[in-house]
C-alpha cells in the first residue's frame, strides 16, 4: 500500500505544517487526545478504581479477619491447655491427698486392729482368770469337805471312834470352816494361807 | 522472523521518497471526516481507548478477594502506579484521589508507546506532538489548581519561593521557580516524551528501511549487509520497548511529583 503516495493525491493542495515540522501540534490530535484521555479517565475512575479498591480493602480485612480468627483460635487453645494442665495438677494433689489418706487409714485400721487384738487378749485373759477362779472356788469347796472329812478322820483315830456322825450332827467343821472364812480369831492365818493360794 | 515483516510493512510504507526518512513519515492522513484529516496516530489512540477500556472493565468487572489471571495483572499494573508511584511522591494522605489520573496517563501512555513495536500497528502515538501536549495540559491543570485550591492564588505565588531566604534575592528566585513550574515543567513533559518516541520511531525506520533499501540494491554484498541492519533493527526494536515503558513511567512519575509538590505544605 503505497500510502504516502496516494495520500497526495487524495488530499491535493492541503498543506500541513505539523507535516514537515513535528514540532507543531496538529489541533485535531491535540483535541482527539484529550477527548481519548477523558474516556480512560472516565472508565478507569468510575468503574475500576472503585472495584479495584474494594478488592484491596476486602482482600486486607480478610487477612486480617484470618489474623484475628487464627489469634483467636490460639487464644482457646491456650486456654484449654492451661484448663488440662490444672486439671492434671488436681488430679496429681487428689491422687496424692487418696494416697495419704490410704496411708493413714492403714495406720489407723492396723491401730484398731491392735487395739482389738489387744481388748481381745485381755478379754481371753479375764476369761482365763475367772475360770481359774471358779475351778479355785471349786477346789476350795472340794478342799473343804475332804479337809473336814480327813480332819474328822484324823480326829477319830485319834479319839478312838467315829466321830463322823456327831460332827456330822453338830456341823462342827462347817462352823469351823465357817469360822475360819467370816470370823476374826484366825482369819489372818487362814487368810494368809488363802493368798497364798 | 517478526522483524522481516516488520521490515516489509514499514518497508513497502516506506516514503516513495526513498531514503533517509523525513519528519514526514510521521504524517499519515488516513482518511477525511468533514474536512477533517484523520491520522494515523489518531486511529492508533482510538484502538488504544477501547482495547484499554476493554480490559480494564474486563478484568476488574468482578474483582474478587481472590484475582483472576487477568484481574491479578491488572492490579498489578494499578499497584505499580498507586503504591509506587502515587502514594510515595504524593504522600500517602491525598494520593488515593489521584490515583485514577495517574494510572490513566500511565495505562495510555504505556499501550500508546508500546503501539510502537506492535507489528502492524508500528506507529507510537506519542509522536506526534499534539498528544502528549493534551496530556500535559490536563497535568499541567489539575496541579496549578490543586495548589491554587490549596493555597489560594496569592499564597500560591507565594508558594513558589522557598521561606527563609534575604529580600533581595526573592524576585530572582519568584522569576525561575515561575519559569519552571509554568513553562519548562510542562515543556519539558511533553518534550520528553514526544522526543523519545519519535527519535525511537526514526530510529527503528532508519535500521529496518535501510535495510530494505540494502537488500533491493544492486550489489551482493549490500544485499548482505541488510542482514545486520535486520538484525539491528531487531535489538533496537526491543530496546525501544524498554524506553516506551521508561516513558510512560518517568512522565506519571513527574506528573505525581508536580502534584505532590503543589500540595505541600511549604516549598
Amino acid at each position: 500500500m503505497q500510502l504516502n503516495a496516494i495520500l497526495p493525491a487524495l488530499m491535493p493542495g492541503q498543506e500541513e505544517p505539523s507535516a514537515t515540522l513535528p514540532i507543531l501540534p496538529y489541533l485535531p490530535e491535540l483535541v482527539f487526545g484529550l477527548i481519548a484521555f477523558a474516556i480512560i479517565y472516565w472508565v478507569v475512575q468510575s468503574k475500576v478504581v472503585p472495584n479495584l479498591e474494594k478488592a484491596y480493602a476486602e482482600r486486607t480485612e480478610a487477612i486480617q479477619g484470618g489474623i484475628h480468627k487464627a489469634e483467636e483460635a490460639q487464644a482457646q487453645a491456650q486456654a484449654a491447655l492451661e484448663q488440662y494442665q490444672a486439671q492434671l495438677t488436681e488430679a496429681r494433689a487428689e491422687a496424692s491427698r487418696i494416697r495419704e489418706d490410704a496411708k493413714a487409714q492403714g495406720a489407723q485400721i492396723i491401730a484398731e486392729m491392735r487395739e482389738q487384738a489387744a481388748s481381745e487378749a485381755a478379754r481371753l485373759t479375764d476369761i482365763a482368770h475367772k475360770q481359774i477362779e471358779a475351778e479355785r472356788q471349786q477346789a476350795i469347796v472340794s478342799l473343804r469337805s475332804d479337809v473336814g472329812r480327813m480332819s474328822t478322820d484324823l480326829a477319830s483315830r485319834i479319839v478312838g471312834e467315829s466321830l463322823h456322825e456327831e460332827t456330822r450332827q453338830k456341823g462342827i467343821v462347817e462352823r469351823f470352816l465357817a469360822e475360819l472364812e467370816s470370823g476374826d480369831v484366825v482369819r489372818e492365818k487362814v487368810g494368809s494361807k488363802g493368798e497364798d493360794a | 522472523m517478526s522483524f522481516n515483516v516488520l521490515a516489509s510493512t514499514l518497508g513497502t510504507m516506506a516514503p516513495a521518497e526513498g531514503f533517509p526518512p523525513t519528519p514526514e513519515i510521521f504524517w499519515q492522513p488516513l482518511f477525511s471526516v468533514a474536512g477533517v484529516s484523520i491520522t494515523r496516530a489518531m486511529v492508533v489512540a482510538a484502538i488504544s481507548v477501547v482495547g484499554i477500556a476493554w480490559w480494564l472493565v474486563a478484568t476488574t468487572q468482578r474483582a474478587a478477594v481472590v484475582p483472576s489471571k487477568g484481574q491479578f495483572f491488572t492490579e498489578g499494573v494499578y499497584g505499580f502506579v498507586r503504591n509506587g508511584i502515587a502514594k510515595d511522591m504524593i504522600g500517602s494522605k491525598d494520593f488515593l484521589r489521584f490515583v485514577p489520573l495517574l494510572f490513566s496517563l500511565f495505562i495510555f501512555i504505556l499501550v500508546n508507546n508500546l503501539f510502537g513495536i506492535v507489528p502492524f500497528i508500528q506507529m507510537p502515538t506519542m509522536s506526534r506532538i499534539g498528544f502528549p501536549i493534551a496530556l500535559v495540559l490536563v497535568v499541567y491543570v489539575v496541579y496549578h489548581g490543586i495548589g491554587i485550591k490549596k493555597h489560594g492564588l496569592a499564597g500560591y505565588f507565594k508558594f513558589l519561593v522557598p521561606g527563609g531566604l534575604p529580600g533581595w534575592i526573592v524576585p530572582f528566585i519568584f522569576v525561575l521557580e515561575f519559569i519552571t513550574f509554568f513553562i519548562t515543567r510542562p515543556l519539558t513533559l511533553a518534550l520528553r516524551l514526544f522526543g523519545n518516541m519519535f527519535a525511537g520511531h526514526m530510529l527503528l525506520v532508519v535500521f529496518i528501511v535501510g535495510g530494505w533499501e540494502l537488500f533491493l540494491a544492486d550489489s551482493f554484498f549490500l544485499k548482505l549487509a541488510a542482514l545486520p541492519a535486520w538484525v539491528l533493527a531487531f535489538a533496537f526494536t526491543l530496546f525501544e520497548g524498554l524506553v516506551q515503558f521508561l516513558q510512560a513511567y518517568v512522565f506519571t512519575l513527574l506528573a505525581a511529583s508536580y502534584i505532590g509538590g503543589a500540595l505541600a505544605d511549604e516549598h
